[in-house]
């Protein structure tokens, strides 16, 4: 059964929240604190980090810890924190300006260590704070406000690069899968080692605007039509492929994380190992 | 039994940093201050520290900032172009108010310059090298010994006041050996950051007590903590107020402007009949002393002043003596006088202002000074 919940990790008076109507980032919040409502996490146990853009504002709906830092440096933030006290809960939340634009290099590094947190790259193929931008996930001929003639360059595969750099968990989900999102962020929370959620998000002010999908609803009808599972998404034929994205689960394995394997040097270090 | 060691400037910062309880260390190799990060290597997993080799400076700080708010005493260290890169998230550690302790071995030349050769010619990239309004505390060790003592300062300083304090060393005092004898512990007070005392609900972050400093809870603890780069509020929540901007920024300075007189460490040496002052700080201390010592014997009376807090600028020790003098010696490696030009503001314009710059990777000798003194 869905059901509402996690409005204890939702700070008192903070709503409305600011994002735009038909933008997806306050779902995919909703999913995380409904998350740590099921997980029955406590709000001084769990550290939330952010960087900057429309995605770093979410830390101020929340009456968890909390850690709002410089654009593109979430991670490298939280690696010291998940590393210094890995009691800690620590959740990194980034747009896809965050994660694998400007900070491409500390997401990549905070893979290939397997520190053990959850990232969720909210990607919505442009930097919306600043007036809808190219990213490093805007598709090449896609339109943005600084590639207004279409988009010269390529876009990352945001879950494919996490897979390949390391991490133990990666999937990825969009707001019209409500259900499986929250799943998804479950299975993240619960994985010990470096986990992705990656969620695909509409942006019909900014990115839906230069993409013929201004209007929210069409925006999420694009989400809902062309995310396909990932045996459906292979079955395609290679032109196809280019207007499906495949969701679901794209890696999932137990490599020992690097709290795990620092215990290990520190007891060879001291002789206990 | 002393524990006297022959021991070099770089390994004497890490010492210093462990004996004032730091347990984490992050960083990124760069000469000329990599031995403190192999030390850190070395030392931290053995007595239960974490060291994390990072992925550039950036990332470095940013560690140090995290692992400081789950708790730990934190560090890095580095030298001119990693601490290039370390400003903006040294910024994050201001307006957060986070403890936290960044060495820098400075080098010299911009850019890449001459990596293994001295300088001294960031003093104000370490004052004014993040944007915004802001302050920090700065020291500089003039020998092995202050490398050691100072680093345990620095600590102290960054728990007291809740900011990063940067120990600026030079190449010379952290390549150079001298024998030491380390302190036993216990020896230097070790001060703790202040914790929250009310109840969890009541806890805000930003809200100072009458000594300017807040306290501070670590993630983890049974308070929960909204730590932000953002203008905020006491509560750590953003907060876009006209007046909310005025009290933070009065806050971030003003924690250091009370406490200044503790803050600001100089040494001075043959002063009382001086008529020439000679000011340095760092490496060219100890050239400073020789060449006073030889002036003297030629008649000369030149005394020194050395600066070991550099940031916030020790003016009011500056004034007092220079009252005392004609001319104003002040000996640095860099070329554009970056302390002479602030101890003009101190002096003003009636006393006479001499400088003794080098910049071409050697040290500043005491001949070089003595020939200025005539």
């Amino acid at each position: 059964m869905l059901e509402a919940g996690g409005e204890e990790y939702l700070r008192a008076g903070a709503l409305p929240h600011m994002w735009c109507p038909g933008c997806g980032i306050g779902i995919v919040l909703g999913a995380l604190l409904r998350t740590f409502a099921e997980l029955e996490y406590a709000k001084n146990e769990i550290v939330v980090v952010t960087g900057i853009g429309c995605t770093g504002k979410a830390d101020d709906y929340l009456s968890t810890n909390a850690l709002h830092v410089t654009h593109g440096r979430a991670l490298a933030f939280a690696t010291g924190v998940k590393a210094y006290k890995p009691g800690l809960k620590v959740v990194v939340i980034m747009g896809d300006g965050d994660s694998v634009t400007i900070g491409g290099n500390h997401f990549i590094h905070a893979a290939r260590r397997n520190i053990d947190l959850t990232a969720i790259v909210i990607n919505n193929f442009n930097f919306g704070m600043t007036g809808g931008q190219a990213s490093a996930t805007t598709p090449g001929g896609k339109f943005s406000s600084t590639t207004l003639y279409g988009n010269p360059e390529r876009d990352f595969d945001v879950s494919a690069l996490a897979c390949v750099a390391g991490a133990n968990y990666v999937a990825r989900s969009t707001p019209y899968h409500g259900w499986a999102l929250k799943q998804h962020i479950k299975e993240a929370l619960c994985k010990k080692g470096f986990s992705l959620v990656e969620v695909f998000s509409p942006c019909p002010t900014n990115y839906g605007k230069y993409n013929e999908m201004g209007d929210p609803l069409k925006m999420l009808n694009w989400l809902k039509e062309k995310g396909v599972s990932r045996e459906k998404y292979e079955q395609l034929e290679e032109p196809e492929k280019e207007d499906y994205f495949a969701i679901g689960t794209f890696c999932d394995r137990n490599s020992p994380d690097f709290n795990s394997r620092y215990e290990e040097i520190r007891a060879r270090a001291t002789g206990k190992g | 039994m002393e524990d006297v060691r022959l021991i070099q400037g770089n390994e004497a910062i890490a010492a210093g940093a462990i004996y004032a309880g730091a347990d984490f260390y992050a960083g990124y190799p760069i000469t000329p201050s990599s031995e403190i990060m192999t030390e850190a290597a070395k030392i931290m997993p053995k007595v239960g520290g974490m060291f994390m080799q990072m992925e550039d400076e950036i990332a470095s700080v940013a560690a140090v900032v995290g692992a400081s708010l789950a708790g730990a005493k934190a560090f890095t260290a580095t030298s001119g172009p990693g601490f290039s890169l370390m400003q903006e998230n040294l910024g994050v550690a201001v307006m957060g108010e986070v403890p936290c302790v960044v060495i820098t071995v400075q080098r010299n030349g911009p850019s890449t310059g001459l990596a293994t050769k001295p300088g001294q010619a960031d003093i104000m990239q370490i004052r004014w090298g993040r944007h915004g309004d802001q302050s920090v505390i700065a020291l500089t060790p003039g020998s092995v010994a202050e490398c050691f003592l100072m680093t345990v300062q620095a600590f102290n300083f960054a728990e007291k006041f809740r900011l990063p304090v940067i120990l600026a060393a030079d190449e010379v005092v952290a390549h150079a050996r001298e024998s030491f004898a380390l302190p036993k512990p216990g020896m230097i007070p070790l001060v703790e950051r202040k914790k929250p005392t009310v109840s969890p609900e009541k806890y805000s972050p930003f809200a100072a007590d009458a000594d300017g400093i807040a306290p501070l809870a670590a993630f983890g603890s049974e308070y929960v903590s909204h730590i932000s780069s953002s203008m905020h509020g006491p509560d750590g929540y953003s907060n876009n107020d006209p007046e909310n901007a005025i009290w933070r920024i009065n806050q971030l300075h003003r924690k250091i402007e009370m406490h200044r007189d503790e803050i600001v460490l100089t040494k001075s040496y043959d002063i009382d009949d001086m008529d020439i002052l000679v000011i340095g700080y760092g490496a060219t201390t100890g050239a400073c002393r020789a060449a006073v010592k030889e002036a003297r014997k030629r008649g000369l009376k030149a005394g020194v002043l050395q600066l070991i807090t550099i940031w916030p600028f020790p003016d009011k020790e500056i004034e007092e003596l220079a009252k005392l003098v004609k001319t104003v010696v002040v000996v640095e490696m860099n070329y554009a006088g970056q302390v002479a030009g602030e101890v003009r503001k101190v002096i003003g314009s009636e006393i006479e202002l001499k400088r003794v710059n080098k910049y071409n990777g050697q040290i500043i000798t005491p001949q070089d000074i003595i020939e200025t003194l005539k």
